[in-house]
Order: C-alpha cells, then sequence, then structure tokens
C-alpha cells in the first residue's frame, strides 16, 4: 500500500513536466506557423539566413519587422491572458473569473483611449501603450487602497465592478465628445483588440513587466491550492490572504495591463484556457497557472493565424475573433455548471 | 506544546462574542468545547488558531505569542479544521490531504519524501486510503470528513483544532471520528475539538469547556462541567443519566419551562 501510494505521487510530478514540455512545443510550433502565414508569400528559411546574417533583404524585413513580432506578442499577450485567468479563478474560487475582473483590463484600455483622444498617439509611437500601463497602475493604486483598508476578496471585486463600469464609461464618454466620426472610428477598432503591425519596439516594451507580472502570479500557486479549502484553512495553513491579494492584483496588473496596452482588449481566453485545462492538472489551482499560460499563448496564436488565413478583408480583429469562439463556449459553461448545481 | 489564552474579549459590531475567557490546551489531552449556538464556539477556535485577534487579551503558543513564531512556524504547530468542509475544486482525495503539507514546503518546490510519508500516515489513520484516487465530489459525506481530517492530519503539528467534525455524520461515522481524535490526543497531540452531542463529549473528551454567550461557565472533568445546574443554566434541559459497561452517560431529555431556565431571563 505504502508503495503504491508513494508511487503514484511520484508519478505526478513528471506527468505535470511532460504536459508543461508538450504545451511550451505547441506554442513554439504555433509561433513558426503564426510566422509562416501572411498576406505576401515568404521564404521563411531564406528570410531566416538573411535576417542571421544580417542582410537586410525584403524577406528579413518581413520576417523580423512584421512576422516575428506578431508572433511574439501573440505568444506574450496570450501567456499573460492565460496565467492572469488561471490565477483571478483560483482567487476567486469561480470557473467564471477572467483577468479582467478586476477592472484592470478595462483601465488600461481607457488609459489608451485617453492618449487616442488627446492626439498624444500621433506624436510618438509608445504613447499608446504607456497610456495603457498607466491606466492599469491608476486601477491597481485604488484596488491597492482598498487592500490597505483590509478588503476581502469580495470587497475586490465590488471595487473591480466599479471600476469596470467607470472606465467603460469614459472610454464611452471620449468616444461621444469624438472631434470626428474618424476618431471614433479609430478607438473603437483599436478597443477590439489586434496583433498587427505592432513592432519590436512593443515587444521590448512590455517583456520586462510582463516577466516580472508573470513571477508574482506564478508565486501564489501554493497558496490557490490552500484556498480550495477556503480562506480560513488557508491562512492556518500560513498563507497571508492580504499579501497574495497584492501579488494576485500586481500580476495581473503588470502582465495583463502591458498586453491590453499594446493589443487592445482580446477578451474570453483567460476564460476559456484555465476551465479547458483544468480536468489535465487535475483540478489543481496551483498546477493550473503556468499550463494556462501556454495554452492561452497557443489559443491566441491560432485564434490570429486563423484570421489571416480566412479569407475576410480587411482583418478581422483579434478580439472579435476570440469572442466569437469564446461565447458560445461560456454558454456552454454555463449550462453545464447550472447542471452541476 | 501548550496554548495559553489569557483575558480573550472580542466585540464584533455592539455585539459581544467573547467575554474575557482563559483558557489552556495542552499535548496529549482531547479537549471538547460545548455550548448553545452563537456561544462563541467558532471564534474561541479561530481566536486560538489565530485567524482574528482579540479585542482585549492575547494567546501565548509555549509562551510566545504567534508574532514571534511567525505565521509558517505557527501554521507547522497549529492544524486547523474549519467548520463545513467546503472544497471548491473537485481534486483527488489524496492531492486534497496534500494541502496539510503545504507548511513544510519550500517555496517553488514540490512534494518530498517526508511529505510523502505523512500523507500516507494520515490517509492511513483517518481510514481514507481506499478513496485515495476518488475525487472530492465523488466522496460521500462520512468519506470526505474522513478526508478533511486526514488533511488536518497530515499536518502533523502538535495540536489540532476542529470545529464541529461530526456534523452531519451518520452514528457510526461519529464515533469512528471520535475514536480517531481519541487515538490522536493519546499519541500526544493536544486536541479541542467543537461537539454539539453532549454524550460524545462526556465519552470521549478528558475535559470539557463549557461556553454561553461569550462566557466561560465551566472548565473540568466532564462529570462536574455536565452537572444539572449547568445543563439547566446553559441549555435550558435535564439530562437522563445511565452507565453502560460501567462508563457513565448521559442524554438531552427534556427542555426546561422558561420560569426554570436562566437562559430567558435578560
Amino acid at each position: 500500500m505504502t508503495l503504491a501510494v508513494q508511487d503514484r505521487a511520484g508519478a505526478t510530478t513528471p506527468k505535470l513536466a511532460r504536459l508543461v514540455v508538450i504545451l511550451a512545443v505547441l506554442m513554439l510550433t504555433m509561433m513558426l506557423v503564426s510566422m509562416a502565414v501572411g498576406y505576401a508569400p515568404l521564404d521563411i528559411e531564406a528570410a531566416l539566413s538573411d535576417a542571421l546574417a544580417g542582410r537586410k533583404t525584403l524577406p528579413a524585413l518581413v520576417l523580423v519587422e512584421l512576422r516575428l513580432p506578431r508572433a511574439l506578442l501573440g505568444a506574450l499577450v496570450g501567456f499573460s491572458l492565460g496565467l492572469a485567468g488561471a490565477a483571478m479563478q483560483g482567487l476567486l474560487r469561480n470557473p467564471l473569473a477572467e483577468p479582467g475582473i478586476l477592472g484592470i483590463s478595462s483601465a488600461a484600455a481607457f488609459g489608451a483611449v485617453v492618449v487616442f483622444y488627446s492626439g498624444l498617439s500621433a506624436t510618438m509611437a509608445l504613447a499608446l501603450p504607456l497610456g495603457g500601463m498607466a491606466g492599469a497602475a491608476l486601477a491597481t493604486l485604488l484596488l491597492y487602497a482598498f487592500l490597505g483598508r483590509g478588503a476581502g476578496t469580495m470587497t475586490l471585486i465590488l471595487a473591480g465592478v466599479a471600476i469596470n463600469s467607470f472606465a467603460g464609461a469614459m472610454t464611452a464618454l471620449a468616444l461621444n465628445l469624438a472631434p470626428n466620426p474618424y476618431a471614433a472610428l479609430e478607438i473603437v477598432f483599436w478597443l477590439m483588440g489586434s496583433l498587427a503591425d505592432r513592432s519590436l519596439l512593443h515587444v521590448w516594451l512590455v517583456l520586462p513587466p510582463m516577466l516580472l507580472g508573470w513571477l508574482l502570479l506564478l508565486s501564489t500557486a501554493p497558496a490557490l491550492d490552500a484556498l480550495t479549502l477556503g480562506e480560513d484553512t488557508a491562512k492556518s495553513l500560513g498563507f497571508d490572504l492580504t499579501w497574495l491579494r497584492a501579488r494576485l492584483i500586481g500580476g495581473a496588473a503588470l502582465a495583463v495591463g502591458s498586453a491590453v496596452a499594446v493589443t487592445g482588449a482580446i477578451g474570453f481566453v483567460g476564460l476559456v484556457v484555465p476551465h479547458l485545462l483544468r480536468p489535465l492538472v487535475g483540478n489543481r489551482p496551483g498546477r493550473l497557472l503556468l499550463v494556462s499560460g501556454f495554452g492561452g499563448a497557443i489559443l491566441t496564436l491560432a485564434a490570429d493565424t486563423a484570421l489571416r488565413l480566412a479569407p475576410i478583408r480587411p482583418e478581422l480583429k483579434l478580439g472579435v475573433v476570440t469572442a466569437l469562439i469564446g461565447a458560445p463556449f461560456l454558454f456552454h459553461l454555463i449550462h453545464r455548471l447550472r447542471r452541476e448545481v | 506544546m501548550k496554548i495559553e489564552a489569557s483575558g480573550i474579549s472580542l466585540t464584533l459590531g455592539a455585539k459581544p462574542i467573547l467575554r474575557d475567557i482563559d483558557i489552556a490546551l495542552s499535548a496529549g489531552e482531547m479537549v471538547g468545547l460545548i455550548g448553545p449556538n452563537g456561544a462563541g464556539k467558532t471564534t474561541l477556535l479561530r481566536v486560538l488558531t489565530d485567524l482574528v485577534t482579540p479585542d482585549f487579551g492575547e494567546v501565548r503558543y509555549d509562551g510566545l505569542t504567534a508574532k514571534t513564531l511567525g505565521r509558517k512556524e505557527l501554521a507547522r504547530r497549529i492544524a486547523f479544521l474549519a467548520q463545513g468542509g467546503a472544497v471548491h475544486w473537485s481534486m483527488r482525495a489524496e492531492a486534497l490531504v496534500g494541502l496539510g503539507r503545504l507548511p513544510h514546503r519550500q517555496p517553488f518546490a514540490g512534494e518530498n519524501e517526508a511529505d510523502r510519508a505523512a500523507i500516507t500516515r494520515a490517509m492511513t489513520a483517518a481510514d481514507a486510503t481506499a478513496f485515495a484516487d476518488r475525487t472530492v465530489e465523488t466522496l460521500s459525506g462520512g468519506e470526505r470528513m474522513r478526508v478533511l481530517l486526514a488533511r488536518a492530519l497530515a499536518v502533523e503539528a502538535p495540536i489540532l483544532l476542529a470545529d464541529e467534525p461530526l456534523a452531519a455524520l451518520d452514528p457510526l461515522h461519529q464515533l469512528e471520528v471520535m475514536e480517531l481524535l481519541h487515538r490522536t490526543a493519546a499519541g500526544g497531540t493536544g486536541v479541542a475539538v467543537i461537539l454539539h452531542d453532549l454524550t460524545l463529549a462526556a465519552r470521549f473528551c478528558d475535559r470539557l469547556i463549557l461556553l454561553d454567550r461569550g462566557k466561560l461557565i465551566a472548565d473540568g472533568s466532564p462529570g462536574t462541567v455536565l452537572s444539572d445546574a449547568n445543563l439547566g443554566a446553559v441549555f435550558g434541559i435535564t439530562a437522563a443519566r445511565g452507565s453502560e459497561a460501567g462508563a457513565p452517560y448521559l442524554l438531552p431529555w427534556r427542555r426546561l419551562t422558561s420560569d426554570q431556565s436562566r437562559h430567558d431571563s435578560p
């Protein structure tokens, strides 16, 4: 009996490692596919050898300036959304939670809209993402202020609802007061979310905050596992819940805030991916984190590749495609949850 | 390991929950916390686990405060079994028991040999090995309670605090859980358990602590605490008493009318 238990326990870790490796390989494959797919035919091999040799040929430029940033951002943004979604679902102990539930995404979107509206976006390439990050930071400060007054998870959700509706209202106000229809249209299109026409500059801008955010989110794994048994038991197992919430808010703000700031709002990835992968990790919220990160990257890259392969022009917005996949899935999820109750 | 709480008072809103309570719990003894609904039993247990900070008074663990001990060290010394037994994600029973090892883990490290051995011991003790691979939602109420108890035992803490572990269990499982707690105490662990069943409390506990409306009414052997006077004054009941194989027992028998009971007077 003892042996059997040890065998089983020993087998779970390699199983998790195998799953992570499979997902990582899938993600890298999707990145390559994403780079191979585009509007102009591109000889990847030739482009790669040119780029590596430092020859500024046209294929090399297309690869480095267009395809590579798009694939890298797809992976980074998708990873952030999947990971943050899994973390929020773990914190709230609810499969319907998503990365934007605390209002960080809509605050980031509003920050970017302000930049659009003020015309700053025309003066500087990075003004838009920086504005988005400022919006996310503002929402984070607000949430931290609540946390400092000893707010529990329920208070944070309510604060998130308030931030969401306020940022939404302010975004609508900006549209309402837009100087001309084109400006409004530009804002609306940006809000739909897209990976098109981003540069390596964007990648370098979001990489450091995202990596830091991922670390913060991944560090919550044991505490999220403990939360399975409720807040009192988690505390009795030695976890400081305020510190946990602070790390989750900070991590989500860094990872998702910068994702939204660069690509606009891409919905449903953070909701759908953790739910799909949960059975593969035995419903353990801690193990779901890293796995959901890779899953989010795969789904985002796949959606972004699909919309370029689809014979629809102008190109569909990424946020539209993920919502088209995600919304029916949400119906399915609600239907199933209702049956379980 | 010894917990000493002195002068504990706690008010929530305008309602006093605990009023100037002194209690102690030592290794190897099994203490039952009894009292009517709303007496403050759960809050007292949460104060002892350092889940809430009292307004007045302090709790010392082997003479040290929770702050000096540190969160992780306290978690290794006190295992807490919460009321209700909510499990939010349907994990495998064995993984759930493994959560009891979290206070012993290093950051970013997995389970080691010692953890796995502790999990096996806890599941064997709680007789939960048979459903190690089942998910929690497929377990019956009694099986689930055994898994949750195994989770608390897996901490291998010198103190175990359990809040109503018998709730919703059938008589067989009630006896099983009480025997398990008794064995755990006999093995050197200090056990405090909140109970509503006075018969089982009297039979299995070395000592009983009786609370009423936030006040400590009695603290001593089951025989002295469960006197007719205490039962009448606190619970508003009389008891039928007898003995089985030399051991005395009591059964709640009749409710006292309001003029006989102190309870309804202000």
